[in-house]
């Protein structure tokens, strides 16, 4: 299903009976950004306001420097908002120093970068319980169970012991999908997942993602400029100079 | 294994030929440093115990007598005001038994003996030598000096023991004077000659000493010196000889002698040796400082090289305390291989260098490089490599820390 959101805000809800309030994941009101310093300094976001629900699958898309990573990064918390606010589960995040943006970051994100970005020295099995190992909630044998169950799920059950050099490209980002589930996070956020993809292997990465999260009732916010994907995802919003449109 | 240690050890073993150096200059660093203060203190140390055990830790020498100048009253009143002026030393001491006593009443003397010296001319069938006789009771002077250890020929200090006639003729003064034991000298003082036989040869090593003194009997040598009271000196042994100058001082007040410790005695060639420190502690910190310049290198380049997995571990909930713990982990990892390695490379260099030969006669005597086997030494070497190199990784770490994830996913890291 697409929807095409033509206001700003809000971002507009799926079809379906009226969320609750308890429903949002994740939720940004009128975030501001400057990036660059100087004559340099641009205005990427000017007042974008978003909320996703848990279980439903969102693509930002636009054309490049429409500012979608940019919002991706804030709304993950890597980054630090000029202007706006953001609440993730409820609690108000933009304002907060680095240390509970980062506990944040570890609980409730999980982050699928475009060029996989797995840490090359570790296997795969070592990848996906590195959240695990730093949340901590799980002592170990059941985080390598977990990590093991996320790599079977992907099809990756039987390369677990690989270093990230030996996978493939689609195995790579597979491997990131099943890190990013690790801790049970109640947001997925894609920056172009499936952008360093071939065809198939990004259906595959694509499926997996959206199946994993609606399994386990995540709300996945994917940036995109893959237009069949962003048709299969639940809403759409495309972004046009910091503005959703 | 901490999550933090298990990813520094594999940024570490994945960047192995930058770790390899790192490592290697560690290695050097510590081992170098070991070495050089070993060889250093090596000489100093035995040059110190040489000192001790020749001339002890202190000698009282002088009697100190304060003198007055007196002055006449203004107005003719007869009066007189006496004013100390300043110290005037008498040579000797009046009262050995007296100052012996008090002495002894020092905690930390081990042993005092009271030495009467004197210059004599020496005899021998082959020819004559100036010396000087040293007058001691050898049960009070074994526990002053090292005398018995050092005699080189059978038999040891039986034979002095055995009769007052005998004395101890040092190494040098014997071959000058072709001397053996049981061989018969002649020893002119203030005009009378008198003969003794050698009971022992002693070498000190010390080439002053064992070309001048003869060791005699303390009556004997009153006798022979015509001085049947006072000493020369008196020589003390300390329990802890680096306390000698607080020793001396309190002495001095104590006794109204003047009382010179081993560390003023010696002055001219421990300042050497303190030259010789200053020299190897800038040696030894350049070590150090290349050692920590490799790591520093090495940890910085790897923070350039990691900058996208800092920007994971950032993005999974790694807080900025942990980067920088996974760099100072690497850190220390290579401190802690670099320390064990550097220790057993410094300690089988030292080993080595004390094998070199090298024939010393003068100062004291050695045939081999003389070196020190401290574990100071090797907590010295590596606590400055742990300071040097933690410090030097301090930078990269802390450089590591400031990354903002979104920047380096973005791409515009600094």
């Amino acid at each position: 299903m697409s929807n095409k959101s033509p206001t700003n805000p809000p971002a507009r809800a799926p079809a379906g009976p009226a969320p609750l309030a308890g429903d949002f994941a994740l939720r940004c009101t009128g975030l501001q950004r400057y990036l660059g310093q100087g004559e340099g300094r641009v205005h990427v976001l000017k007042g974008v306001s978003f909320e996703a629900r848990r279980g439903q699958v969102y693509a930002i898309v636009g054309p490049s420097g429409c500012g979608k990573s940019t919002l991706l990064y804030l709304l993950g918390l890597l980054d630090q908002p000029d202007g706006g606010e953001i609440e993730i589960n409820g609690q108000r995040m933009s304002n907060n120093d680095d240390l509970a943006r980062t506990a944040a970051r570890g609980a409730h994100i999980g982050f699928v970068f475009q060029f996989h970005f797995l840490m090359l020295e570790f296997t795969a099995l070592e990848n996906v319980m590195m959240p695990m190992r730093k949340l901590g909630r799980l002592p170990p044998p059941e985080m390598e169970a977990r990590a093991r169950m996320l790599l079977d799920s992907v099809g990756l059950g039987a390369k677990t012991h690989r270093l990230g050099t030996q996978l493939s490209g689609g195995e790579q980002q597979r491997v990131a999908v099943a890190r990013a589930l690790a801790n049970q996070p109640s947001i997925i956020l894609a920056d172009e997942p499936t952008g360093n993809l071939d065809v198939k292997n990004s259906a595959l990465v694509f499926d997996l993602l959206t199946r994993l999260a609606k399994d386990n009732g995540q709300a996945v916010i994917l940036v995109t400029h893959n237009p069949e994907i962003a048709q299969r995802c639940d809403v759409t919003r495309p972004m046009r100079d910091g503005l959703f449109v | 294994m901490s999550p933090n240690l298990r990813i520094a050890f594999r940024f570490l073993t994945a960047k192995k030929r930058a770790m390899l150096m790192s490592l290697s200059c560690t290695v050097l660093g510590v081992g170098l440093f070991i070495v050089t203060q070993a060889t250093t203190s090596g000489f100093e140390d035995f040059f110190v115990r040489t000192l001790l055990g020749t001339d002890g830790a202190m000698r009282i020498e002088d009697r100190k007598q304060s003198t007055l100048q007196s002055m006449e009253a203004a107005g003719g009143s007869g009066s007189h005001i006496l004013q100390r002026e300043g110290v005037k030393y008498i040579e000797g001491v009046e009262e050995p038994l007296l100052v012996k006593a008090a002495v002894r009443n020092f905690a930390n003397v081990r042993g005092v003996s009271a030495v009467l010296r004197g210059n004599v001319q020496v005899t021998s069938p082959f020819k004559t030598e100036d010396a000087q006789i040293f007058g001691i009771k050898l049960d009070e002077h074994r526990l002053v000096s090292e005398l018995e250890r050092k005699i080189t020929t059978p038999g040891g200090l039986g034979k002095f023991l055995e009769s007052t006639s005998g004395v101890l003729v040092g190494r040098v003064l014997a071959d000058r004077l072709q001397l053996s034991v049981n061989d018969s000298i002649v020893v002119n003082a203030r005009g009378e000659s008198r003969r003794y036989h050698v009971a022992a040869i002693y070498e000190t090593g010390v080439r002053d000493i064992d070309k001048t003194r003869i060791y005699l009997d303390l009556g004997e040598a009153r006798s022979l010196l015509r001085k049947p009271t006072g000493a020369t000196f008196v020589q003390i042994s300390l329990h802890e000889p680096k306390r000698a100058r607080e020793e001396a001082a309190h002495m001095e007040d104590v006794l109204g002698h003047s009382v010179r410790p081993w560390q003023e005695r010696e002055k001219e060639w421990l300042s050497v040796f303190r030259a010789l420190k200053v020299s190897s502690a800038i040696t030894v910190t350049v070590f150090t400082l290349i050692a920590s310049l490799a790591m520093f290198n090495t940890l910085a380049m790897i923070v350039l090289e990691k900058t996208k997995d800092i920007a994971i571990l950032r993005s999974m909930g790694y807080e900025r305390r942990d980067i920088t713990q996974i760099f100072l982990w690497q850190a220390a990892i290579v401190l802690a291989v670099g320390a064990v390695l550097g220790g057993l490379f410094g300690a089988a260099v030292t080993w080595g260098v004390s094998m070199v030969p090298l024939p010393i006669n003068t100062l004291f005597k050695t045939e081999t490089f003389i070196v020190s086997w401290s574990a100071w030494h090797y907590v010295q070497a590596i606590a400055t490599a742990v300071v040097m190199v933690m410090i030097a990784s301090l930078v990269p770490a802390r450089r590591a820390a400031r990354l903002e994830p979104g920047d380096i996913v973005r791409g515009t890291a600094q």
